[in-house]
């Protein structure tokens, strides 16, 4: 399979950037370039002349992106692939994992189609990653509110921890609540009142 | 019954207000819809989802629908406005320092007054300025360049426009990317409270009543399900009458604040929706009638003539604008509304900018007040010819 694509990657976040570039690049695609700033966007296109744009779909500087591609002459014009629907498969899994690819000058939808399904396959990494860490940082934050909480009511009402929890459980059950929004009310009103 | 979950696109600026409030205060679930309401990165990420049915149903900037019935841009896919969910509310706004250079030229101007503004832009030594619109297919650019057609080349001041996301607006103004811009509130307001810009003119300085947003849809998916269609139309309608009554306004903006769904401050919110701008960062309120419409003067009935004009601006053959006129559903507009007692006008079109003043109109239930909708320039455009 011919390799010699030249790919643009629009990405701020210079570890994503760089992760894309990797994946990228250990599938064989050697001529991939990373732009943090949309701004220079019409430079590069021009200087790197890419065949494929990729941009994430969550980044605000697409409007941008599909502006460049209804102004600029037609020699260098990326076009959104999303206009190509003959693939609806490729075109769902890049809309689910969240990336989105320009194609510059009409490119066969089956060169396109592998650097695609590469970075679909990272994205969705980087995307499974990004909700892991997020849902470790809130489980650590959820602990400490909980900690607190449950210090709270073994201060004021002498009692052990076992009870401070069971407590707040049952408080969380009888008022159809979570356990984390009733200890967090706990201990807003405890900042409130010391 | 459990109520019928729809998803909406949006995109969080203060004219997205009557999708909010309809979920908010209930409208929605008194129709038995949920309304999901799910924040957009882009206009162009809006309208991917919406083209590939990843969404219901979502609020558009009124020249996408055309513009996609026109084969123009990122995607062709058969959408349609089933109403306008605001007229005007956005603003053209200066970089500080060019607005501190224009006041010591030729002292202060009027806020709103187009007439001659290339001109005193050139005489402060301006050749060539950056202008930062939000999206290619929008009624910012339209109203720019239907303005400074002709005006820019006699006064020999070059325009360049670029396309800026509106929460990144006043960071390029600041960092001088660009030297001006047209944007949707709160943006406007939210780059003169940082002191990098001042405001020159409403929207409506251009077009008295330029239909801004629209609620739009899959064609094929309207067809499919008139009565969730019915429903949203309904809720929406209620929603932008409660916006559009002076008494709620205060509170609305207090709704708007809290809601997850705009996460701005109640000060930036307020201008909007009061009406009162402030126009530059020493300056006092200025009162701005008709800055921004939800209900007001049949301000949703989406006129076919609304999407002609559009389709013209935008370049269209004839056939084109026949075409582009088929995309703002006056009639699925009638069907649904006729019933509920909304006052609806006797025609669906317009002769676009034919009146100066507030004019009443023979509508359903007698007569309806609306416009004005003149052009700064005086022009009017009759499109009853194609069709």
């Amino acid at each position: 399979m011919p390799k010699n694509l030249s790919i643009l990657v629009v990405e701020a976040n210079p570890d994503k950037a760089r992760q894309i570039i990797d994946a990228l690049m250990a599938a064989g695609w050697s001529d991939v370039h990373a732009l943090a700033q949309i701004s220079g966007l019409e430079r590069s296109i021009k200087m790197h002349a890419p065949d494929i744009v990729l941009i994430d779909l969550a980044n605000p500087d697409r409007d941008t992106l599909e502006h460049l591609s209804l102004i600029s002459d037609t020699k260098a014009r990326p076009v959104a692939m999303f206009v190509d629907q003959t693939d609806e498969d490729l075109t769902q899994a890049a809309l689910t994992a969240g990336v989105s690819a320009y194609v510059v000058d009409g490119l066969q939808m089956n060169r396109i189609k592998p650097v695609l399904e590469t970075a679909i396959a990272r994205f969705q990494l980087m995307r499974k990653m990004q909700s892991e860490l997020d849902a470790a940082k809130r489980a650590l934050e959820d602990r400490k509110v909980l900690d607190r909480a449950k210090g709270i009511l073994m201060r004021q009402r002498g009692i052990s921890e076992e009870d401070a929890y069971s407590l707040i459980r049952k408080t969380a059950m009888d008022q159809g609540r979570k356990v984390i929004d009733v200890a967090q009310a706990l201990v807003t009103a405890a900042d409130l009142l010391s | 019954m459990s109520p019928t979950v729809l998803n909406c696109g949006y995109v969080p600026l203060v004219d997205c207000a009557p999708l909010v409030i309809a979920k908010e205060l209930g409208f929605a679930a008194e129709e038995g819809l949920e309304l999901s309401l799910i924040p957009q990165p882009s206009w162009s990420a809006l309208r991917d989802m919406l083209a590939l049915g990843h969404l219901h149903a979502a609020q558009m900037l009124s020249p996408m629908p055309v513009a996609m019935s026109l084969g123009l841009g990122g995607l062709t896919a058969e959408i349609d406005a089933l109403m306008v969910l605001s007229v005007n509310g956005t603003v053209f706004g200066i970089s500080q320092d060019l607005g501190e250079k224009l006041r010591q030229t030729d002292g202060a101007a009027e806020f709103g007054d187009p007439d001659g503004l290339p001109q005193r832009l050139a005489n402060i030594g301006i050749s060539h300025l950056r202008i930062g619109v939000p999206f290619h297919h929008s009624m910012h650019r339209l109203l720019l360049e239907y303005w400074l057609n002709g005006q820019a080349e006699q006064a020999d001041l070059e325009v360049e426009i670029v396309t800026v996301p509106p929460v990144r607006m006043a960071d390029a103004i600041e960092q001088r990317q660009i030297d001006a811009f047209w944007v949707g509130e709160p943006w406007g307001s939210a780059a003169v409270s940082r002191g990098v810009a001042e405001l020159l003119l409403p929207g409506s300085a251009i077009w008295a009543f330029a239909p801004e947003k629209v609620l739009a849809a899959r064609r094929e998916w309207l067809e499919r399900n008139p009565d969730d269609v019915r429903r949203l139309l309904r809720a929406v309608h209620q929603a932008a009458r409660w916006l559009d009554t002076p008494k709620n306004k205060p509170l609305a903006v207090e709704i708007l604040a809290r809601s997850e769904h705009l996460n701005l401050a109640p000060e930036l919110i307020d201008p909007a929706i009061s009406g009162q701008l402030i126009t530059h960062q020493k300056g006092f309120p200025v009162s701005v009638e008709h800055f921004l419409l939800f209900h007001k003067r049949a301000a949703h009935f989406p006129w076919r003539s609304q999407a002609a004009w559009i389709a013209k601006q935008l370049g269209a053959s004839p056939d084109g604008i026949a075409r582009a006129k088929q995309c703002f559903r006056s009639d699925i507009y009638r069907q649904m509304l006729g019933g509920v007692g909304a006052d609806l006008p006797g025609a669906s079109e317009k002769i676009e900018g034919s009146m100066r003043h507030a004019t009443a109109v023979a509508s359903t239930r007698g007569h309806m007040i609306l416009g004005p909708d003149a052009f700064f320039d005086g022009k009017t455009f009759d499109f009853s010819g194609e069709s």
